[in-house]
C-alpha cells in the first residue's frame, strides 16, 4: 500500500525523540497526501515498542526480528529495511539524519532506485505541480534549497531537531505485520569490535534541555573542564564546535553542527564560538542562544538572543557560582 | 604488496566564503563563483591526509580522482602536491547535472578502469551540498563494505580496522578489503600543507582526462535527464534576530546579570 514509512529507533527502552519527530512529519504527509503512516522496527524483542508506535501515529508497524539486527549494522539493516519496503511499497521512506540514517538512507535509495533527499528541514506540496517537495539547507547553512523528486519513490533523511515530536494518543491502535528477514552472517561485511561512550555528564546532547558549548576561544582541553562543571550544575550536556574537536581538545562525538549533532535545547550557551554557518546550522532549533565572545563582530551574535562581549573564562566561572546559588546546589 | 588507495575528491567554492561574498546565481540556482577561491572540499582533504599517512606508514599508492569541470585539475594538483601519486579527472559535458547515482556510477567505473583497489576514501560530506549520498551509492555500486564518519584507519593483513564517530562516542569496526570509508575529521587527520618542492613536482605531472565513452558509462544513469530529483530553487533565507548585549563593568558583573536574566526567563 502506498504511504510513508518511518524507520523507528530506540534507546534505553524508549522510542527515540528522532522517531517521534519522523512520525510527526509522516502524519503531516498523511494529511497532505491522504496516505497511511507505517513504521518499521528492527531488532530483537522489539514487540513492546509496537503499541508505542501506534500511539504516536503509525497505522501499520512492520516488525522484523532477527539476531543479526540487534544493534545497528549497515549491511544487515539495509537488507531488512529493503525487504520491508518491498512488502510495504511506500512512496516515501523517512529516516533520522543520524549516523545510522545518513549511512542507510542512500544505500536504501540505491536499492529501491528511489530519489534520495538528505537532511530535509521541511516538505510541502508544490502549488503548481502538486508534487511533493523538500527544503534543505545548502552551502553550510548559508542557503536553502528546494528539491523536487521526479520519481514516485523517495528516501529522505530528516535533519533532526527541526520537527516537533509527535504527541502520544492513548488507545490508538493499528495493524502489526511481522517480517521474516532472510539474513545470514555471511552477508555482513563489517563487524563491530568495540563501542566507547564519551558523554561528559551522562546526558545525551540531542535530548539535553541545556547545552554548554565551547569553541576555538577555549584554547585547550583544560577550559572544557570548566564548561563540564557548568553543565553539571545546570544538568546539561557539553558540546563543541568543529574547531575544538579537530584540535583534539574534546572527543569528536561532541561536535555540534552540520557534520555532528543537531541540538534544540531550551538554552544553548556558546563560549568562545565564532559562529560559522556550519555550526549555527546545528543549533538553529535552540529556544535561547547565549553567546560569550571577546569579538563583538563574531557572527554568533547575529543568531544569539543574549550576548556578552568578554573573555569566556571569567564569565563561566561566575556563572557556575551564581547558578549554584540560584539553583540551591 | 603496497596498498592501492583511491581518494575521491570534489572541488568546491571555498565554504569559508563570508556571507558578504556569498550570492546565488539566479540563472543557475547555484552559488555564484565570484572571486572566491576553489578548494578541495574540506572532508575530502581529511580523506587525502588519511591516505597519505597510510602511505607513509606502510607503503601505498594513492590515486586521487574527481568528477568535475576542466578547472578541477587545480584540486587534483593540490592532492598530488600533498602526496598523492596519481590523479585522474573525469570531465564530460554528459555528466553535467548528474545526481548522486550518476556521480557514483562515474566514480565506480573510473576506479575499476584505474586498476586494483584496496581502500576507497571519500569525505563524509561535501562542503557545499552535504547530502552525504555519494559514498554510500559508490559502495553499493561496487558492492563493497562501507562505514561513514571514520576518523582513523589501520590496515593489517587484508583487514581494516576503523574508528568511527557515533552520537555518544566512537566505535572500532573491522572489515575486509576492498572497503570504502567516508572520512570525518579529528586531530589526527588535519590536512597538511604542501611543501613548495612538492608543489613544483606536482605541477609537472600529467593528469589524464577521461570521458564518459572511455569509461563505458551507462547513459541512462548520468546527466540531468537521469537525475531522480531536481533542485528547483536555492535562496538565501532572511534571518532576523536581535541580540540583547549584557553590559557591566566587569566580567563577573555581566555574568551575574546573565544568571539573573536566565532565571527570570525560567531557563535555569
Amino acid at each position: 500500500m502506498p504511504g510513508t514509512l518511518v524507520l523507528a529507533t530506540t534507546k534505553d527502552g524508549r522510542l527515540t525523540r528522532d522517531t517521534l519527530e519522523l512520525l510527526a512529519g509522516a502524519s503531516r504527509l498523511k494529511e497532505k497526501l491522504a496516505q497511511p503512516v507505517a513504521a518499521a522496527i528492527l531488532g530483537t524483542g522489539v514487540g513492546p515498542y509496537v503499541p508505542l508506535l501506534f500511539a504516536h501515529g503509525a497505522d501499520q508497524v512492520y516488525r522484523a526480528e532477527h539476531p543479526l539486527l540487534e544493534g545497528y549494522q549497515g549491511d544487515a539493516y539495509v537488507v531488512a529495511i529493503h525487504q520491508i519496503c518491498e512488502r510495504a511499497q511506500p512512496t516515501v521512506v523517512l529516516l533520522p539524519g543520524d549516523v545510522m540514517g545518513r549511512e542507510l538512507g542512500p544505500r536504501l535509495a540505491y536499492r529501491l532506485q528511489a530519489a534520495f533527499v538528505g537532511e530535509f528541514i521541511d516538505f510541502d506540496l508544490d502549488q503548481a505541480s502538486g508534487r511533493l517537495q523538500f527544503t534543505r539547507q545548502a552551502y553550510g547553512g548559508k542557503a536553502i534549497a528546494v528539491v523536487q523528486p521526479h520519481v514516485n519513490s523517495v528516501v529522505a533523511t530528516a535533519k533532526l531537531r527541526t520537527l516537533e515530536p509527535a504527541a502520544q494518543e492513548e488507545g490508538r491502535t493499528g495493524e502489526e505485520i511481522r517480517i521474516d528477514v532472510a539474513l545470514e552472517a555471511s552477508q555482513l561485511k563489517t563487524h563491530l569490535i568495540k563501542r566507547v561512550r564519551e558523554e561528559a555528564t551522562g546526558i545525551n546532547l540531542g535530548d539535553a534541555k541545556i547545552v554548554v558549548s565551547g569553541g576555538r576561544g577555549i584554547h585547550g582541553p583544560e577550559g572544557f573542564k570548566l564548561l563540564e562543571d557548568l553543565a553539571r550544575v545546570l544538568k546539561g550536556a557539553v558540546g563543541a564546535s568543529r574547531a575544538a574537536t579537530d584540535a583534539g581538545w574534546v572527543p569528536s562525538s561532541w561536535q555540534i553542527g552540520q557534520t555532528g549533532r543537531n541540538v534544540s535545547p531550551d538554552l544553548y550557551l556558546a563560549f568562545g564560538i565564532s559562529g560559522a554557518t556550519q555550526h549555527v546550522a546545528g543549533i538553529s532549533g535552540s529556544k535561547c542562544i547565549v553567546a560569550v565572545n571577546t569579538d563583538p563582530a563574531a557572527p554568533i551574535f547575529k543568531v544569539a538572543q543574549l550576548g556578552i562581549v568578554e573573555d569566556w573564562k571569567a564569565v563561566a566561572t561566575t556563572l557556575i557560582e551564581r547558578c549554584r546559588e540560584l539553583t540551591g546546589k | 604488496m603496497p596498498l592501492n588507495i583511491v581518494v575521491c575528491i570534489k572541488q568546491i567554492i571555498d565554504p569559508e566564503t563570508p556571507m558578504s561574498q556569498f550570492a546565488i546565481d539566479p540563472r543557475t540556482k547555484r552559488q555564484a563563483p565570484g572571486n572566491n577561491p576553489l578548494v578541495i572540499s574540506p572532508y575530502d582533504a581529511n580523506a587525502l591526509e588519511v591516505a597519505i599517512q597510510l602511505k607513509e606508514k606502510q607503503g601505498a599508492k594513492v590515486t586521487a580522482i574527481s568528477v568535475g569541470g576542466a578547472t578541477t585539475t587545480t584540486a587534483l594538483r593540490s592532492a598530488l602536491s600533498m602526496g598523492a601519486d596519481e590523479a585522474i579527472l573525469v570531465n564530460d559535458p554528459f555528466l553535467a547535472g548528474s545526481d548522486q547515482r550518476g556521480i557514483a556510477h562515474a566514480l565506480a567505473k573510473t576506479i575499476c578502469k584505474a586498476g586494483a583497489y584496496d581502500l576507497i576514501l571519500t569525505g563524509c560530506e561535501s562542503g557545499d551540498w552535504a547530502d552525504r549520498a555519494v559514498p554510500a551509492f559508490l559502495a553499493e555500486e561496487l558492492e563493497i563494505g562501507y562505514v561513514g564518519y571514520v576518523t582513523r584507519i589501520e590496515v593489517r593483513d587484508g583487514q581494516v580496522i576503523v574508528r568511527r564517530v557515533v552520537e555518544d562516542g566512537y566505535e572500532l569496526i573491522e572489515a575486509k578489503i576492498p572497503f570504502l570509508a567516508a572520512i570525518s575529521s579529528d586531530e589526527t587527520n588535519t590536512a597538511r600543507y604542501a611543501k613548495l618542492r612538492d608543489i613544483m613536482t606536482a605541477a609537472k605531472k600529467m593528469i589524464p582526462v577521461w570521458k564518459a565513452a572511455d569509461l563505458g558509462l551507462d547513459p541512462e544513469r548520468i546527466g540531468l535527464g537521469a537525475a531522480r530529483a531536481a533542485i528547483t530553487d536555492v535562496y538565501i533565507p532572511v534571518k532576523e534576530s536581535k541580540c540583547e548585549m549584557i553590559e557591566g563593568n566587569t566580567p563577573e558583573e555581566k555574568a551575574a546579570t546573565l544568571a539573573a536574566k536566565l532565571r527570570e526567563l525560567k531557563l535555569i
